[in-house]
């Protein structure tokens, strides 16, 4: 069914139709809208879950910790500082090895106080274990909530789903909403065999001497590595049943068949933005492929590798930054390119921290200069007011 | 009236605690009050290691480490599954440590007990933090060396009142247990699991180690306590219900202090300190417990 939702209520709605037993969650500015609907869905009997209001982010995350580890598919949302207060207890949700499915809307760190768009909170979660997603629109959010269940349980690790504050968490948008038959096809009840059961009572998260701890990690990190394949298996069957998938990384050339002189690599929010400014550019004569990153992790190397190598030149675009290195995402990118031979020259662009506009003007700046004689640099910063 | 105690045993030999560990006494008169069916969330505490590493066990019910102030949330989200299965016969219990109660998890607890949810909460308290190698806590009393709070300046301020804490949540029902009273303690276990809501024991476990005493006499000092009305056994129904369970002798404090290497340092005028706060206490008990 075709409706119009907030980009929050797109992901209470997908918790909805993912038949959530546990939501755990507490307010904060932009996340609100995504537990508020969940609270009245759940009040209402629309939801059959069980909603527990607890006093902290980080009581929600130990919250849905127990849930999990009890058997019951879990949910959480937050963002920016109740994301870094739950920083502990994302280390245990990995560690314990519970899929458990989090929404995270991107919000700057204070201080001083912003409540707008910036990648920084959840880029700062990159150890903790868990699985990254990040969506362009309304539509990908509910879809890749979805995804993110089946990922989970698939490969027992966390995963969070991030959308931008307020691009996307308070925007509405036309949504192909799925039926919940074709849901429950896709994705089917959890059905785990260790958990929490007086009938067959087993220890979890016990101590773990260095007789045992690095072989844990190792788990983690094969479960890591399954889940690029798996993510990129999902979101084809998800393609399969709704008509829609997304890739770990997906490039969208500016002439079919053709390689522009630079790939312009996007996450989130501004991917749109993107696809406006690669049109007005193209009109203007200056051909650039617009790259969009969706799983950041696991980080899928490989096909960064693939899809970004032949390029002459890579721009960057990160909404956030790691102080003393750089963009967090051209970090990566650029450890993911460095084995190759020939490699492309990267542009690593920081702009629009705490929510200051990235609009297409911005993106045709950054292209000028790449395209342009801007000397190579590690950082790179547009729209600075100095 | 002293019960019999169940005959059986849900922890098995060979646990990591310390000689006369007054936690580990503790844990073998939980698993006594409790049913057939219970699952224990442990947050770190002396317990984290007592109950031993992957991949061993020392107990015969489900359990679940977790991190130091997640007591009460994580007791929320396994309540909530299992709820949501329709399993309500399943105790959920948290075993946390006076640190991981008084200090770290009490936002957590709080939280919990503002909910009321259906979960009982057992606080086994040593005066400190003990794992981690004495140091003071919320919970250690006035006077007490720990590493904290070396012998030039032990600790100057009073124990946090846990209890009035948790009643003042309102929840069914908070009682005081104690390892030197199993009865009386195995009662209070049976009575919270038969009401629902959120329960609260708070259990008065010595630690010889951090106490600096020999190990046979933890359950010696912990009948001091209770005699001294130091740590006096009751309960309070709804937060407002108050019963004193046992009336104690009232010997002074001396006996218990002098006892223990933690208070050698304690001149006569501190004792009598300590005995006036001992005296002001028991006599407020007292009142509470006319009113109720």
């Amino acid at each position: 069914m075709r409706r119009v939702l907030e980009g929050s209520h797109a992901v209470s709605h997908a918790v909805e139709l993912a038949r959530v037993k546990v939501i755990s969650a507490y307010p904060i500015t932009p996340q609100t809208h995504i537990v508020e609907r969940l609270a009245e869905l759940v009040a209402d009997g629309v939801l059959d879950a069980r909603f527990i209001r607890v006093e902290s982010e980080h009581s929600a995350m130990a919250a849905v910790i127990g849930a999990a580890s009890a058997g019951a598919r879990s949910f959480t949302a937050s963002s920016s500082h109740g994301l870094a207060l739950m920083h502990e207890m994302l280390h245990w949700a990995a560690g314990a090895r519970l899929p458990i499915v989090m929404a995270e809307v991107n919000r700057a760190m204070g201080p001083g106080w912003n409540i707008w768009a910036d990648q920084t909170d959840s880029l700062s979660q990159r150890d903790t274990g868990w699985m990254q997603l990040y969506c362009e629109d309304v539509q990908e959010v509910l879809d890749t909530i979805l995804i993110a269940y089946k990922l989970a349980e698939r490969v027992s690790l966390p995963a969070m789903v991030v959308l931008d504050a307020f691009f996307l968490s308070h925007t509405y948008e036309p949504v192909e909403v799925p039926d919940q038959d074709e849901v429950d096809a896709f994705l089917p009840a959890w059905e785990p065999t260790e958990i929490l059961d007086p009938s067959d009572p087993r220890a979890f998260n016990q101590l773990a001497s260095p007789e045992y701890y690095m072989e844990f990690r190792y788990k983690i990190q094969q479960a890591m590595e399954e889940a690029l394949r798996a993510h990129d298996e999902i979101d084809a069957e998800f393609g399969q049943r709704f008509g829609r998938s997304y890739g770990a990384v997906r490039r969208i050339p500016c002439r079919e068949g053709e390689r522009a002189p630079l790939a312009l690599v996007t996450t989130g929010s501004v991917t749109g933005t993107a696809r406006v400014a690669q049109a007005t550019l193209r009109e203007k004569g200056t051909d650039v492929d617009v790259v969009k990153l969706k799983l950041f992790r696991p980080f899928p190397h490989e096909e960064v590798r693939r899809v970004l190598g032949p390029y002459e030149r890579v721009v960057v675009l990160d909404r956030n930054i790691s102080f003393g290195s750089g963009g967090i995402f051209a970090g990566e990118i650029r450890a993911a390119l460095a084995g190759l031979d020939r490699r492309p020259r990267v542009y690593p662009f920081v702009a629009g921290l705490g929510g200051r506009d990235i609009t297409p003007q911005t993106i045709e700046s950054i292209v000028a200069r790449a395209l342009g004689d801007e000397p190579p640099a590690d950082i790179l910063w547009e729209g600075l007011k100095l | 009236m002293p019960i019999e105690l169940p005959v059986h045993e849900r922890m098995y030999s060979g646990h990591l605690a310390c000689p006369g560990c007054g936690a580990a006494i503790a844990m073998r008169f939980l698993l006594k009050g409790l049913g057939e069916k219970a699952i224990l969330s442990i947050p770190a505490c002396c317990w984290s290691i007592i109950g031993g590493p992957f991949p061993y066990t020392a107990l015969q019910v489900p359990v679940l480490h977790t991190a130091f102030e997640t007591g009460g949330a994580v007791a929320s989200g396994i309540r909530a599954a299992l709820d949501a299965r329709g399993d309500t016969e399943t105790q959920v219990v948290t075993w946390a440590g006076d640190g991981g109660t008084f200090d770290i998890g009490l936002q957590s607890l709080s939280g919990a007990a503002e909910r009321n949810e259906n979960i009982l909460y057992v606080c086994y308290d040593n005066e400190a933090y003990m794992n981690t190698g004495v140091q003071s806590s919320g919970a250690t009393p006035t006077g007490a060396w720990t590493t904290t709070t070396p012998t030039g300046s032990p600790k100057p301020t009073r124990k946090k009142d846990i209890m009035q804490i948790m009643a003042a949540h309102r929840i069914p029902y908070a009682a005081t247990a104690s390892i030197a009273y199993p009865e009386d303690m195995v009662r209070k276990v049976q009575k919270a699991v038969s009401l629902k809501g959120t329960k609260f024991l708070h259990v008065y476990a010595p630690c010889p180690t951090g106490w600096k005493v020999p190990s046979e006499i933890s359950v010696k000092l912990a009948r001091l306590a209770v005699q001294t009305r130091i740590f006096p056994l009751y309960e309070v129904e709804d937060g407002v219900r108050y019963t004193i369970n046992l009336e104690p002798v009232g010997y002074l404090v001396d006996e218990y202090y002098r006892t223990q290497g933690r208070f050698k340092h304690l001149t006569r005028e501190d004792l009598d300190r300590i005995q006036a706060q001992v005296d002001e206490n028991w006599e407020r008990l007292k009142a509470l417990a006319r009113i109720g």
